[in-house]
């Protein structure tokens, strides 16, 4: 038989209805995967037992001919989801024990459908990085590896020279790259979607601001945050993205518009569409290679039949200052709610007064990175800082925005590489500044000001053998287009190299 | 723009509620310079006569009828709003004597 976990969630899918196998399955093939991938350290809480009970369930539904859309289908959630009854730490110290009471609405939506969780996947702490190096829980490794000497390996039982899977989402990115699950949930506040899919050659689609209900997601930034899927496939995040959006009541921003079938949009191609190219996505000391690609994406729409535009946003470059005003703003008072009192850490002596318990709590609790922006955000939100940094940064994100709505009256979509770099090495960047660090984003962050859809599509490897993503980005609310054009580049890319199972 | 020194760490960190230790107050005040003097490049935008912009959803927000819902967000559920809460007697939340 095939090895279950190899299937396309598409193909899980359409296998699953035709009684092919069984959901259970190809749920006990993704438990065993993810009980011989410790080492990915892409799960913080695995669920094996609630995962078989779901999909027996799930069986019998399928063997009566019913079920959702997804039913059967095992996936991962990035433990930024609230999950009911099930710990979710948001990858922080200071949500110790965490069980919520409640279900988020997009993991309510997919299990609705159908879905089966496997478990809760290991993410940057409040998803604030970009290499999954600030989880309380540790470091996720990318299942891909450098080729040659210094590639990753196992010494002493522990993982040496691994690469990061990108962040915040470096679960999910690791798990879905590894076989640990058929697709899986992310969040992307400034490319952590994104990012992580290009740097583990899987496909990361950040849906329009509003397509997707916020509520029961722990928040960063909450003008900025929006989930979306990590996929193997264009086609699987379609199918995942249908059963995520939707309007809720229970989150003010979430629109109230009919969600369209996205998987119909694949295959209508892209004849007569003008795909913009800004020339400001090209960064100094950029590889070669990544140029290279971005110039093969063109042609490649441009052999499918589309017009190329060339184009100018002379704003990009302040995209990320603004983006880091804005999101430790928000993430400072967001993060104001975990004060040792409500759930999770406390850390508090007897005489301690309550400033005592909320200071050593949010002291012990929080770690490095999740600090800084705490305290970068206090400061631009403080009297007499907060005209120079934080309305001047919510002008310049009007004019960014701006710039975007005058692009969409000449161009249906934009390409652009989707990060400036492949994986590096965990650790590789542990003394540089905080800045290089965030310049990570620098091709993402601008959809997430605008609130604009975006997707990272494999689309190569250089020379080191490691992935390499492109990324569209479609107008607001326009998911569909955005999907014709990724499913052109993933064909045109024929991308099928996979990371060998050295972990294993 | 001044950079951050020692002094306003300690000012933010307090109206951050979180405590940090003496030591860390200078490195993180070279640390947090550095990403405002990055963010400086901002000043050289003209911003004259632009709006603010707090959210790219230009929809109303939505009204409610004012009653009680029974879903997630509704009331009626005490036990479910402390069942997380590290220390708790009856239905309240348990806090240092705010009050001599």
């Amino acid at each position: 038989m095939t090895d279950l976990t190899t299937l396309s969630l598409a193909d899980l899918r359409d296998g699953l209805k035709k009684k092919d196998f069984t959901s259970l399955e190809a749920t006990n093939a993704y438990i065993e995967r993810i009980e011989g991938a410790e080492a990915l350290n892409a799960y913080i809480t695995p669920t094996p037992e609630l995962a078989r009970e779901r999909a027996t369930l799930a069986d019998e539904a399928l063997a009566k001919g019913e079920g959702g859309p997804l039913e059967g289908v095992p996936l991962g959630i990035k433990d930024l989801f609230c999950t009911h009854d099930t710990l979710t730490t948001a990858g922080s110290h200071i949500l110790d024990g965490f069980k919520p009471k409640y279900e988020s609405t997009v993991s309510a939506k997919l299990f609705g459908d159908g879905a089966v969780m496997l478990g809760k996947l290991n993410l940057d702490e409040f998803a604030m990085g970009s290499s999954n190096e600030t989880s309380y829980y540790g470091n996720v490794v990318n299942p891909w590896r450098r080729q040659g000497e210094n590639t990753t390996r196992i010494e002493a039982g522990k993982v040496v020279g691994g690469l990061t899977p990108g962040g915040s989402s470096g679960g999910s990115s690791s798990a879905v790259a590894a076989r640990l699950c058929a697709g899986a949930t992310a969040t992307d506040t400034g490319g952590s979607i994104r990012q992580p899919a290009a740097f583990t050659g899987t496909v990361g689609l950040k849906p329009t601001y509003g397509r997707v209900s916020r509520w029961g997601v722990v928040a960063f930034a909450s003008s900025l945050d929006q989930a979306g899927p990590i996929t193997r496939t264009v086609r699987d995040s379609a199918i995942m993205l249908k059963s995520m959006a939707g309007h809720d009541a229970k989150d003010s921003t979430c629109i109230d518009r009919p969600v369209p079938d996205y998987e119909a949009a694949l295959g209508q191609g892209v004849k007569g569409l003008k795909i913009g190219v800004p020339k400001e996505y090209r960064m100094d000391g950029m590889p070669g290679e990544i140029d290279t690609l971005w110039q093969q994406g063109i042609d490649w729409l441009r052999e499918a039949g589309a017009e190329i535009v060339d184009i100018s946003l002379p704003l990009t470059k302040y995209a990320l200052p603004v983006y880091y005003i804005v999101a430790p703003a928000e993430a400072s008072s967001n993060l104001a709610r975990y004060d040792g009192v409500k759930y999770g850490l406390r850390m508090s002596e007897p005489g301690d007064s309550i400033s005592d318990l909320y200071e050593k709590t949010r002291a012990e609790g929080f770690g490095d990175e999740v600090k800084r922006r705490i305290l970068i955000g206090t400061y631009v939100l403080s009297a007499g800082y907060y005209d120079a940094y934080y309305l001047r940064a919510q002008k310049v994100r009007k004019k960014i925005f701006d710039e975007f709505e005058d692009a969409w009256q000449k161009v249906d979509l934009l390409l652009t590489p989707s990060t400036p770099s492949a994986a590096f090495g965990l650790g590789e960047k542990k003394n540089a500044d905080p800045v290089e660090m965030y310049l990570n984003d620098i091709f993402t962050v601008t959809a997430n000001l605008a609130g604009l859809p975006g997707i990272s599509v494999p689309a190569g490897l250089d020379n080191q053998g490691l992935p390499l993503g492109l990324q569209l980005i479609g107008r607001p609310f326009d998911e569909e287009t955005l999907l014709r054009g990724a499913d052109v580049l993933e064909q045109s890319a024929g991308f099928s190299a996979t990371p060998d199972d050295w972990w294993v | 723009m001044s950079a951050i020194d020692k002094e306003t760490v300690r000012k933010v960190a307090k109206l951050a509620r979180i405590a940090e230790p003496e030591e860390r107050l200078e490195p993180l005040a070279k640390e947090l310079s550095g990403i405002l003097d990055w963010i400086e490049q901002l000043q050289e935008v003209d911003v004259e006569g632009v709006d603010a912009m707090a959210s790219t959803v230009a929809a109303e927000l939505p009204m409610r009828e004012d009653v009680l819902t029974h879903d997630e967000t509704g009331g009626g559920k005490p036990e479910d709003i402390v069942a997380n809460a590290p220390k708790t007697e009856d239905h309240f939340f348990v806090v240092p004597k705010v009050v001599e």
